[in-house]
């Protein structure tokens, strides 16, 4: 079981990783949802993998399943929600503004034109 | 006096939720309040700092729960020196906002404001990782509000990389945490010290991987040196009082590495003890030349303001590289200063930018601003506070980081390092000036807003803290050798911790 969680985790970080590096918002927001994924299965991970164990008091149990990571993932899933929905209205708000969804604002290294003439030259960047 | 601890965090929270149903009774009573609150919080830590002056760790139990198993805070002699330092910065920060009605332009900035302090002050407070984290994300989240405060283009396209940039600090920080936590099984500090000093060999490369990855987050935090491009444009963008009161947030970074990599790698550490050093001394030098450059290559007066933090930043760093007592208690003496002066200085830039109209703080020659001399002489004098001339104080801060530095083996790279950036900074801070003050057109009719001599308060109120801290340089150096003493000695601190007991239940 453990090379599984591994391996998943790996896969969702550097899938994670790709997408963060994006020059768009929405992959970049994609990809900060899933380094919270795995970072959340990273943390589980961290208080060793049980199956079938208590994680409160219980007289007739053999072992317990650590309780504390599952109280800081919870913590953790809370916080990531709360950030990636801050994030997509930021993003949006983004796009409203610069008349693109380039994290970098304008990709054509003028930034003091007027949102008019932005959007007038992506209708022409869309027609070309 | 335990509630004491608990109230520095407490009150900023409670004050939050208050000042959002005072919105209702209008800006007036939200001003007040707020002013009425933060005035509370820089009286409380004076009183916290007074305490914290026994030498006595005072140790508060949350919920009632003993050290390794429940949430603690601790408040020791660093602790309270740097809520102490937040409180009479957000003092300054929002006299700022109300004298020039900043807080107008959108809802909720007082809000934000309290819940920026809560977070901040309970970093500063906490005694355990994962708490550290929770109150990262709660400074953090404010820190998102207060910056796109206003709007703007760039305002937002800044922000968003800002968000970005501390999100992946976030997950770094959790990666970090988590790790530590399957080595040692434990969050609390104090006892993750304790563990990592009897740590079996097999799990010490994780360890180390571990505290290199929280200063990586650290870093972030503190703007060092890959890590630090979010840094000039976030503060140059944003409004004056909120990048004032960010003067604060980069230390925050500072503070976590001395805190967390200085307890659990501390000397008891054994293999461990020290590992992170050259690499917080190094990365230091970086940041400090390269942000020397950007002083030199900034087009406008608040970029130019961002710069120099980074440059103080740079400078903290040198100074917890070098893991001394002497040094660390040099570094507190800069710390005081840089982070009232750099936001001193931002609303300095503010009233310079408002009064130069459309030109804003852009170095290109402009209409002279309205009451030029007296702005012009306490630019000057910020210039030559920020740059560490003599006879003000970042001028014995830089000499105390050296004289502390005489026994390391890097002392000529460091040496030569400070000093030409100091060097740079100076030319460039000099071409500012003269730019803004001097190479003016004439006019009829003046560009700008007449001088708001209120918010000019605010600017003289912090950069007074530099001749105090030279004239009374010798307390405040003996104080802060006394800070720097009791956070080395981390024995007395884990003791002190795991050694609390519970209050027992009053029948």
């Amino acid at each position: 079981m453990e090379w599984l969680i591994a391996i998943l985790i790996g896969v969702m970080t550097s899938a994670g990783v790709y997408l963060t590096l994006r020059a768009r918002t929405f992959p970049v927001v994609l990809g900060l949802t899933l380094l919270a994924y795995a970072v959340n299965v990273f943390l589980f991970a961290m208080g060793r993998l049980t199956i079938g164990q208590p994680a409160v008091i219980d007289a007739a149990a053999a072992g317990y399943a650590d309780p504390l990571p599952q109280a800081l993932v919870l913590t953790a899933i809370v916080i990531a929600f709360g950030m990636t929905a801050f994030l997509i209205v930021l993003a949006l708000k983004a796009r409203g503004e610069m008349g693109n969804d380039h994290v970098d604002g304008l990709h054509l290294a003028d930034d003091e034109r007027l949102p008019e003439q932005i959007s007038s030259h992506n209708n022409q960047e869309a027609k070309s | 006096m335990m509630q004491l601890t608990a109230w520095a965090v407490l009150l900023p929270l409670i004050a939050g939720f208050v000042l959002l149903f005072a919105r209702m009774g209008g800006l007036r009573l939200q001003r007040s309040l707020n002013l009425l609150v933060v005035l509370g919080l820089v009286f409380m830590s004076i009183e916290m700092v007074k305490l914290s002056l026994t030498g006595v760790h005072q140790v508060y139990l949350a919920g009632n729960w003993i050290a390794p198993f429940g949430i603690v805070f601790v408040l020791d002699q660093l602790s309270a020196l740097m809520v102490l330092i937040t409180s009479l910065l957000a003092l300054g920060a929002l006299w700022y906002a109300i004298a020039t009605k900043y807080d107008k332009q959108g809802s909720h900035f007082h809000v934000l404001f309290q819940l920026q302090l809560f977070g901040l002050n309970g970093a500063f407070l906490t005694g355990d990782v994962f708490n550290l984290f929770v109150f990262f994300e709660v400074l953090l989240l404010a820190s998102y509000g207060l910056l796109l405060h206003g709007g703007g283009r760039l305002r937002t396209k800044a922000g968003l990389h800002y968000v970005v940039i501390n999100l992946i600090g976030s997950t770094l920080f959790l990666f970090a945490v988590g790790a530590l936590y399957g080595a040692v099984g434990t969050l609390n500090i104090a006892d993750m010290a304790a563990k990592i000093s009897v740590a079996p060999a097999e799990d010490l490369g994780l360890i180390a991987a571990a505290g290199l990855l929280l200063l990586v987050v650290f870093g972030v935090k503190a703007a060092m040196f890959p890590l630090y491009l979010w840094l000039p444009n976030a503060y140059a963008q944003t409004s004056a009082p909120v990048a004032a009161l960010f003067a604060i947030m980069t230390k925050v970074g500072i503070y976590s590495i001395i805190r967390v990599h200085g307890t659990i790698f501390g000397e008891q550490a054994g293999d461990l003890a020290s590992f992170y050093t050259p690499w917080v001394l190094g990365l230091g030098l970086i940041t400090l030349l390269l942000a020397a450059f950007g002083v030199m290559a900034a087009r406008g007066l608040r970029e130019q303001v961002a710069y120099l933090v980074l440059a103080s930043v740079a400078t903290l760093l040198i100074g917890v590289g070098l893991n001394s007592p002497q040094a660390l208690a040099a570094t507190l003496y800069y710390l005081i200063h840089s982070t009232l002066i750099a936001g001193g200085m931002f609303l300095l830039a503010d009233i310079i930018s408002r009064g130069r109209g459309v030109h804003e703080d852009r170095f290109e020659p402009a209409p002279i601003i309205p009451n030029a001399i007296l702005i012009g002489s306490v630019f000057m004098f910020g210039a030559v506070a920020m740059t560490g001339m003599p006879p003000l104080s970042g001028f014995f801060g830089k000499v105390l980081i050296l004289a502390a530095a005489l026994e390391n083996s890097w002392f000529f790279a460091i040496l030569a390092v400070v000093l030409v950036a100091s060097l740079l900074m100076i030319i460039a801070m000099a071409r500012a000036g003269s730019l803004l003050f001097y190479r003016t057109q004439p006019v009829d009719v003046l560009p700008g807003e007449p001088l708001n001599v209120a918010a000019l308060g605010a600017v003289i109120g912090l950069l007074a803290i530099s001749p105090i801290l030279v004239i009374f340089a010798n307390p405040v150096t003996a104080y802060t050798e006394l800070v720097s003493i009791q956070v080395f000695d981390n024995a007395t601190y884990i003791e002190a911790v795991l050694s609390t007991p519970a209050t027992q239940r009053v029948e």
